[in-house]
């Protein structure tokens, strides 16, 4: 784990961090929003702790707990009162800084020409408040697709540009969570702004706070908070590495890329097919599923357009239209898409894995399929049931 | 800077019918000009208030000097294009995609593949390759289609003769039909194929390109010599949309053109 985390600021450096308690917390909100912030983090509403605007620190999921399986996801009271000790909910970051539902331009037809003209960008400055390491790496992994090639995607790059991340390591994953297989948790990689650790113990509750950037040291030393104790670091530390050996799921070990590429034929994706509603629940909650489509409307006189650009799924029919029809028809094969897109062919277009270990395509699918058994059973398939590959040559 | 750029605005200069279904339109800018195009490139052109489809371009200079884009009324948006008349206003962007590899047919004979309309991203290399003779070795340009009437550019293919080998062959021939019957690979056994020497620039349906670079592998082509044009659906060209992806391919930025190296194991994966 990497617990202590690099400071470049021009306050004091405090490498061993600070430590505050829930006032802590709640000037944090305060401070936060007083720069100009829209904050957004973790609080419950309708049954689920969703991601929203908060106004406060009294709206973060103090004494909620979650309890996740593939296909069930319930809040849970925790007697200890902490905030963050639950796992990703229905939402992630990306509602945010790739949102469902964006206006790119508008046009108009005026005498014959049509005039374009661009959307005003003018994105709020967000500061993230309670980003899992999982999701901290999603976030990276969208920063690479959206804005890391040829075209950059200017609407992203403006929402994420100003975006303040303030991390809490995970010390409570839920029974779907694997972020160990992927790497990517439960201590925070780099990337952030602050870094949290949530400790509730004999001596209190508080947050060791660490920060990791310019910005979090300046409002980390606004914060009422104490040079961090020994036994806080070590708990917290404790906590982290607790969490990585009470990781729910775990992928087979194995080269995933080469096991999606290898299997493409094999008979398990009739099986997953047989359970896959093609819903696409999976790809509207994952973390990093990008895909969009565009739509193209009119208004009432029909001399005014605009292109808007919304959330797509590869599960659904229309993803690979084609005239003639439909490139990826069976479930089968939209299944395998997706799942060999998250796991394998991203290295190839994107430098990295797809899939952070988070676990909400297998809560979130209504008939609990479960990327981690499905893998699984792929590797097994390469290891017994699968014909040789044949030798060059023969 | 943060708001997505929209399309250049540019207005229909000419428009004529290929066949049936099938127009070229010749498009001029009326503001900011897109930057030059390529052979075997594409463009994202608007239908006012319709949609946006990939076209590639058919001729790199029009009669008016403008891109040329050849269209087949199939869906919403090439039908509205197809429906475009002179002095009409589109969004143009682009250009997108890798093009013909050009630089790796020079000096080689250059051997054009074409199933139906798949003749028109194909048409700038025609051009490239008969004003610039000495620049590349034989010329052949093999065309297949449905019908006759399926033909496009007719009255260009015929002056072609002249300066390349051109044959033509179709599924059903009508009333009339003097040519060739039968798939467009039935037209490489009349070639005297220089494997060795020899570069494919193919583009038509998949199934037509596959069985194409099959034969011409058979054949004695070494597949990176054998170039196809692939077609995925696609809604922003840039590499973030992720429609067009063909396994570990997003063709808007690693295709349309590809060498048949990169991509036969991928086209022989049912629904990939």
């Amino acid at each position: 784990m990497s617990a202590d985390a690099e400071v470049n600021g021009s306050p004091p450096p405090v490498p061993e961090g600070l430590v505050m308690g829930k006032d802590g917390m709640a000037v944090l909100v305060d401070v936060l929003i007083r720069r100009g912030f829209t904050v957004v983090g973790p609080t419950v509403r309708d049954g689920a702790i969703v991601l929203a605007r908060l106004l406060s620190a009294d709206e973060l999921p103090y004494g909620w707990g979650v309890e996740l399986e593939a296909g069930r996801y319930r809040l849970r009271e925790r007697t200890d009162g902490a905030a963050f000790a639950n796992a990703a909910g229905p939402q992630s970051w990306k509602s945010f800084l790739h949102p469902a539902r964006v206006r790119e331009w508008s046009a108009d037809r005026v005498e014959g020409e049509v005039v374009f003209t661009a959307e005003p960008a003018d994105p709020p400055r967000y500061a993230f408040l309670g980003v899992r390491p999982c999701d901290l790496r999603a976030i990276a992994v969208q920063d690479r697709v959206l804005t890391g090639g040829t075209y950059r995607d200017p609407g992203y790059e403006g929402r994420r540009f100003g975006t303040l991340l303030i991390v809490v390591e995970c010390t409570e994953p839920g029974a779907t969570c694997f972020c160990v297989s992927m790497g990517t948790g439960p201590a925070a990689g780099p990337g952030y702004d602050l870094v949290l650790t949530e400790v509730v113990d004999v001596h209190g509750h508080r947050f060791w706070v660490r920060s990791g950037s310019e910005e979090g040291a300046e409002i980390l030393a606004e914060l009422p908070a104490r040079p961090a104790d020994p036994d806080t670091r070590e708990t917290a530390r404790a906590g982290v590495t607790a969490a990585a050996d009470r990781m729910g799921r775990t992928m087979p070990e194995a080269d995933l890329r080469e096991l999606m590429a290898g299997t493409l034929d094999a008979p398990r994706w009739d099986d997953v097919a047989g359970r896959c509603l093609t819903c696409g629940n999976c790809t509207m909650v994952c973390p990093t599923c990008f895909c969009t489509t565009t739509e193209d409307v009119t208004d009432l006189t029909g001399d005014h357009a605009e292109r808007w650009r919304l959330w797509d799924s590869c599960f659904d029919l229309d993803f690979s239209h084609l005239h003639g029809g439909p490139v990826r028809a069976s479930t089968r094969s939209r299944y395998r898409q997706w799942m060999t897109h998250k796991l394998g062919t991203w290295y190839d277009q994107f430098g990295s894995s797809g899939c952070v270990g988070c676990g909400r395509c297998i809560v979130w699918c209504p008939v609990g399929i479960d990327i981690t058994e499905e893998a699984a059973a792929l590797h097994d398939w390469t290891r017994s049931g699968a014909p040789a590959p044949e030798t060059e040559g023969e | 800077m943060t708001a997505v750029v929209p399309p250049a605005p540019y207005r229909v200069a000419g428009a004529r019918a290929e066949t049936g279904d099938t127009r070229s339109i010749e498009l001029l800018p009326t503001g900011r000009e897109l930057p030059p195009f390529s052979p075997g490139q594409f463009a994202m052109i608007y239908a006012f208030g319709v949609g946006a489809a990939p076209i590639s371009v058919s001729a790199l200079r029009g009669p008016h000097g403008g891109l040329v884009h050849t269209v087949r009324a199939v869906g919403a948006v090439s039908t509205a294009l197809y429906g475009l008349r002179p002095g009409d206003g589109v969004g143009l962007s682009g250009p997108y995609g890798t093009g013909w590899d050009l630089e790796a047919a020079a000096g080689h004979d250059v051997l054009v593949v074409a199933g139906g309309i798949g003749l028109a991203p194909l048409r700038p290399v025609v051009h490239e390759v008969l004003d610039r003779p000495a620049g590349y070795g034989r010329p052949a340009v093999l065309i297949g289609t449905r019908t006759p009437a399926d033909l496009v550019y007719r009255d260009e293919v015929e002056s072609w003769c002249a300066r390349a080998r051109v044959e033509v062959t179709v599924d059903r021939p009508g009333p009339g039909w003097r040519g060739s019957v039968g798939v467009v690979t039935t037209l490489l056994d009349r070639l005297d194929l220089r494997p060795d020497r020899t570069c494919a620039l193919v583009c038509g349906p998949e199934v037509m390109m596959r069985h194409t670079a099959r034969d011409l592998v058979a054949r004695g082509l070494a597949p990176h010599r054998i170039q196809v044009s692939l077609e995925r659906n696609m809604h922003c060209a840039t590499g973030h949309c992720g429609h067009c992806q063909l396994g570990p391919l997003l063709l808007c930025r690693d295709g349309p053109v590809v060498g048949y190296d990169r991509v036969a194991d991928l086209l022989l994966v049912r629904e990939l």
